[in-house]
Formats: structure tokens, sequence, C-alpha cells
């Protein structure tokens, strides 16, 4: 194994060469990859025009585009990394390339599903950019869609909605393949609670995708009915309801934020032990909070529209939920403290990632609570304050989780390992520019700057213009990270099958795996964090 | 093709509850127009009156019967290829895909007298209608387009079932195809069985 690479055994890499053999291989590994190069690539493109936008806001007024190019700007911006990016992201990339292998499966339940619903996402996203580019209208309606306006608007509007509704099948068919696998396909021995936890976060998550995913599609329909038939369900004139469209759209876009975030917490569910080499403090607990923060994170759509138009009741109601779905979520950070506590904390890259994680996701989810809160909501509802408090949760969040998910199993992914030194450098870069970029937001959102606006009062240029070279330096520590691990993929050094010394199942097998992950059928006769073989690094 | 290894026929129970959290994510496809249908109808229980009137009864209680038979016989393929007899589960498919098509041919002559009626979204009587009859019909088209489309690819699913029972692919070892195509086309009729009462009956 540490030899040259020709003496590498096969493995699901070159077991098989050509594109045509990526293009039609159903082994979950590859279809993983495809997903990750996919998601990569959008993601960057989306950066992009994050960037872009936040070079547009440095200074008051006009700078680089008209108010117009800057509405399709975070509308796309919106669409790609909401569609395309974070909900099918880590379940989709890692999900598929360790689900299997953690519960000691050769593939998925439906291997050519699998690689169809890669092919189903393809077309939605490239409908979705597609949509931007046609006849020089690209859509500004903000990714939420919302109605009258998403009714009315002369743009794309209506093949954006269709790349919605067809990255939505994809999303669903990637859920219940999961589901299936994880009841159907476990290894003998390997009970639910012998489970390791990122299956398990996966195993709520799909939950959410097959049971609120219908509705954005059956709403997205809608809208598409109201535009090209003038069906009026949400048409005041008519006798519709534009409240209605946003009870609908938010009854899956609320879960769809536990799609993003629940397999996050589940990477780093996993990172903690392995680097602590201590086991997971509170498995229980951390499997319930995950069931319960699908089963409640499905009823708390509401408290996206305090200001929209509802009864006093509900609005209580619906704040009440929002505070109960932070107690699993604040559980889970409670375990990964306790799991760190009295451990051997080893800080290579992916446990920085981890921790950083936590700190950003802490502060996404106390801002939450701020929005969450009737009184406060009024005042920072649409202003820069969500847009801050969002970000931490989704990039900060879900974002960091994929850069450690990335940092962790890259070395049984590619047989190969980064450069740490890079890695810590870019770290360092994503985690300063973050915080440069998204926590002054905030401040200027407690003083009145709405979120939306391509233009903005002078008294908050500082912020704004600290918010923007932040956005430089997070962009450069992206990059910087990107080049260390695409690099490092082809030419890093051999990496051995477990050098995290971690105990669950993908660390007992070669690096990168074979084709059939396992040459015979593990049998698991314990649980699975278990470190019962300290090693020293 | 990477796919030979895994060209293993799926196991029976696997397969079907694949299927089966399929037909979940489809009823709560409709479940979002039975939403909007419940907040309508409280808000224009009246008007929801006129409007149904307006439906034929007769015709709706025609498919119903034609979609419950249609089943019925779908089931009965299945029994008939656990029996190994395939040239008779391909006959009772075949009644109905037929039963499908008379449901189809119902459902032309009904949209095809709603639209005679400019009774259709958009049109120029539509905008003179109180706002809850506006609501009725465009419901009316969307739920009954959406499950005539479901009807469709139910067709084409059991279209499909009959060809691999020609070519042998399904036979009494192996019929998760068949038996998924049979909970497929039990779903178009589950969802009739909710969209007739909702639609034609309550007045």
């Amino acid at each position: 194994m540490t030899n040259s690479s020709t003496s590498v055994p096969l493995n699901y890499l070159n077991h098989q060469t050509g594109l045509w053999s990526w293009l039609s291989s159903t082994d979950h590994k590859r279809i993983g990859l495809l997903y990750m190069y996919s998601i990569t690539i959008f993601f960057c493109v989306a950066a992009i025009l994050g960037l872009l936008m936040r070079i547009e806001k440095i200074a008051p007024g006009q700078t680089i585009m008209s108010a117009q190019t800057y509405n399709g700007m975070f509308t796309i911006h919106g669409i790609i990394m909401i569609f395309i990016v974070v909900i099918p992201g880590l379940a989709a990339v890692f999900g598929n390339i360790l689900l299997p292998i953690m519960i000691g499966a050769k593939d998925v339940a439906f291997p050519k599903l699998n690689l169809f619903s890669w092919y189903v996402y393809i077309t939605g996203a490239f409908l979705g950019l597609y949509s931007q580019f046609a006849n020089g209208h690209s859509p500004d309606t903000g990714w939420t869609f919302y109605v009258p306006y998403s009714a009315e608007a002369s743009s794309n509007v209506v093949i954006a909605l269709t790349a919605a509704f067809v990255l939505g099948f994809a999303s669903i068919l990637t859920g219940l393949n999961f589901i299936v696998t994880i009841h159907r396909m476990r290894a003998p021995g390997m009970t639910w609670f012998r489970m390791p936890l990122f299956p398990w976060s996966l195993y709520a998550t799909a939950w959410i995708q097959i049971l609120a995913t219908p509705i954005i599609g059956i709403t997205l329909l809608m809208v598409i009915a109201e535009r090209t038939f003038h069906i009026g369900f949400f048409d005041p004139a008519l006798g519709g309801d534009p409240v209605l469209y946003q009870h609908l759209f938010w009854i899956y876009s609320h879960p769809a934020v536990y799609v993003m975030i629940l397999p996050a917490m589940g990477v780093v569910t996993e990172i903690f032990p392995t680097f602590s080499q201590k086991p997971v403090f509170g498995y229980v607990p951390i499997v319930f909070s995950s069931m319960a923060i699908a089963l409640v994170g499905y009823f708390v759509w509401g408290h996206h529209m305090f200001t929209s138009g509802m009864s006093y009741e509900s609005r209580w109601f619906f704040s009440f939920l929002t505070f109960l779905v932070a107690i699993p979520s604040a559980i889970k950070v409670f375990n990964w403290l306790s799991t760190m506590y009295g451990g051997s904390v080893d800080l290579k890259p992916p446990l920085l990632f981890a921790i950083s994680f936590i700190f950003l996701f802490t502060i996404g989810g106390f801002t939450g609570l701020t929005l969450g809160s009737l009184a406060t909501n009024i005042q920072l509802h649409n202003t820069d304050f969500v847009v801050a408090h969002f970000h931490y949760i989704i990039f900060g969040g879900m974002g960091f989780a994929f850069f450690a998910a990335i940092h962790y199993w890259f070395p049984k992914i590619y047989g190969r390992m980064y450069n740490f030194k890079w890695a810590n450098i870019s770290w360092g870069f994503l985690f300063v520019g973050f915080n440069l970029l998204y926590f002054p937001l905030f401040v200027i959102g407690i003083q009145g700057m709405p979120r939306r606006y391509f233009d903005y009062d002078p008294k908050f240029q500082t912020g704004e213009m600290l918010s923007t070279v932040g956005a430089f330096i997070l962009i450069a520590g992206l990059f910087m990270m990107l080049a260390n691990l695409i690099y490092h993929s082809r030419k890093g050094a051999v990496a051995t099958a477990n050098p995290w010394h971690g105990v669950t199942l993908e660390w007992q097998i070669p690096s990168p795996p074979p084709h059939e992950n396992f040459d015979e059928v593990p049998v698991i006769t314990r649980d699975p964090y278990i470190f019962d073989n300290p090693q020293t690094n | 093709m990477s796919s030979t290894e895994h060209s293993e026929l799926i196991d029976s129970d696997t397969g079907k509850m694949g299927m089966w959290l399929f037909l979940f994510t489809e009823l709560f496809l409709f479940g979002g127009l039975f939403i909007v249908y419940a907040v309508m109808r409280s808000k224009y229980a009246e008007d929801f009156h006129h409007a149904a009137l307006e439906l034929n009864a007769f015709i709706g209680a025609t498919n119903t019967v034609v979609l419950l038979v249609s089943s019925m016989t779908v089931a009965m393929s299945l029994t008939a290829i656990q029996q190994n007899r395939a040239n008779k589960a391909i006959g009772l498919i075949f009644i109905t895909l037929i039963l499908a098509g008379v449901f189809m041919v119902n459902k032309y002559f009904e949209w095809g007298h709603k639209l005679d009626l400019h009774l259709y979204p958009g049109s120029d009587v539509m905008r003179t209608l109180p706002h809850g009859e506006i609501m009725f019909f465009g419901l009316y088209f969307m739920m009954t387009g959406l499950h005539a489309l479901h009807v469709i690819i139910g067709g084409i699913l059991l279209t499909v079932v009959i060809f691999k029972i020609k070519s042998g692919k399904v036979h009494q070892g192996h019929y998760l195809l068949q038996e998924n195509g049979a909970l497929y086309w039990h779903l178009v009729d589950l969802i009739w069985i909710f969209l007739f009462p909702l639609l034609y009956l309550i007045t």
C-alpha cells in the first residue's frame, strides 16, 4: 500500500477507466464523486456571483452593476447555492460515498436509481443555469419565488421554477434510496443502535427529503400554472391568496434547512470521536435529537412569515416551536464538546473545521432565536441581519462541515493525503474571511440595512466595506483549499487505510476502497465508537 | 459497463419498500392541492356549492366504477402471475389499460364540455364568475389534470410490464415490477377516490 502508485491494487477509482465508465457507473462512490465535482463547479460559480455582489456594495451608489443585474445575481446566487449546492450537498456527496460503507453494504439499495438521480440532478442544474442566460432575462424574484411578483415578472421564471422542481425530484429519489438502504442493507449484527451517527443523520435527513419535497413540487407547479393559465390560486384579483403561497413554500423550505444541516451535524459527530480518540458522548441523545429536529423542524415554517399577516395565535405558536427546535440542536453541541473533554485531542485540519463549525453554527443558532422572537423579528425582518444569520447556519454550518468532511475522508476517497500546512492556512483564510464577511451584516442589519438592496445609505459603508474585504479573503481561502485538495488528490503522499485511527467501518478497508467495498461481508459485534487500541501518532 | 456486478435482481421486499415510499411522496404532492382545496372551500363555501353543481356526477361516478374495476383487474393479474399463468396476467393488464382508456375518454368529453362553456382558467367567462367559483374550477382542472397525468404514467408503466412478461423478465419467480406497477395503479385509483367526492359529490 505504501509503495509507488503503480503497485496500487484495483480500487473503485482505477478498476475501469474512461469518461463513460464514470457516467455509466452505478458504484455509489463514483456517483458521490460525480455529485462532488458538479457541486464544486456550481459552488464556485455562485461564490463568484456572491463576490461580485459584494464588490457592487463596496461603496454606496452604482459601482460595477445595475440594480437589475444585482437582482438577477442574488436570485441565481440563491437558486444555485440552495437547490444545486447545499440541499444535495453533504447527503448526495458524502452520503453516497460513505453511507453504504459505514453500514457494511456493497452499495445502496437501488444503484441504478442512484445514477438516475444524478442525471435528474444535472438536468435540473443545467435548466437552472439556462434560466439565467436565455433571452437575457435572468429571474429576479429571489430564490423564494414569492408571488405576486413571481407570477408576473417578465423573466425566465418558469424555467427556474421547472429547474427547482426537477432538482427536488432528484432529492426525493436520493432520500428514498437512503431510507431503503438503511432499513434493508445493514451488515449482519449492525442493529439500529450500532449504526454510526453519520448514517443516522442521513436517515433523519432522508425522511425530511421525501416528506417535505413533494410540497414544494406541487407549489412550484401551481406557480407555473398561475403564470401559464392564470389559474389564480395566489392572485387576490381572482380570489386567491398570496400568503397561502408563502405557507406552502416554507412548509418545504424550512425543513429544507434541516436537510442541509442534519448531515453536517452527522459529519462532525464522526470527526470529534476520531480526533479525541474517545467514544462519542451520548450516542442515544444524538440519535433522538436528530429525529426530533426532523420532526419539530417540519412544524416551524411560520417563523418566516411573522410579518406577512398571520393571527396572533399562529405567531406565538410558531415562535414557541422555533424555540423548541433549538433544544435538540443545543443537545448536540453539548455532546460534541463533551466528546472532546478529557480526550486526547489532536488538532488536525478536519477537527479544526469541525470546531469552527460549532463556533459558527452556535452564532447562527442564537441569532436564529433572535429572529424567532416575535418582538425582535419585526425589527429585523428583511434586514441584513437575516442574511448574516442564515449564512452563519448554511455556510458556517453546512459549508464548514463540508470542508471538514472532505478533509476527513479525503485520504479514504483518493488514497492520498493533502498538505496539512496548506490546509491550516486555507482554514485561517476561510475562517477569518467568513467572519469578516458576515459579522458586520449583523450590525448594519440591526441598524436597519435592508437585504436585497444594491445601494445603501452612506452611514452603512464601514460595515459594507469590511464585509467586502472579508469576501475577498474568503474567496482566496477557498481557492487555496481547492488547490491543495485537487493537487494532492493526484500527487499527494500515499495514505494508509486508517490515517486518523478511526474506528468506523470505512477505516477498516483499503484506501481507496475496492469496487465492492468489502471482500467479505463484515459482521458487527459491538458499538460503533469503541477506541480500545490506543495508538500514538 | 460497471453495472454488471450490480445488475443482480433487487430483492422483492426492498423494491416494494422503495415503491411505498415513492407512493407517499405522490400522496404529499396531491396533499399540497388538498390543502389549497381546504383553504378555499372554507373561505368560499357557497361558491364551491354552486360551482360543484356544474360537474356531471354521473360521468364522475362512471369513472369511479371504471377505476375501481381496473384496480381489481390489475390485482387479479398479480394472482395470475403468481399461479404462473402469464397469458392470463397479460390479458388482465390489457383490460386494465382499456379501462384506463375509457376513463380518459370520459375525461376528454368532460373537459371538452367545460371548454365549450368557457369554464377554464383565464377565459372571458371565468373572469365574470364569483371568486370562489374561479378557485373551484382552477382546482378542478389542476387536480383532475394532475390525476390524468398519473393515469397516463400508470398506463405506460403497465404497458412496460406487459412487454416484460412477454420477454420472460417478469415471471412467477420474480414479479417485482408488476407488483410495483399494480401498487402505482392503486395509487391512481386511491387519489381519484378522494377527488370524486371532493369535487363532484359535496355540493
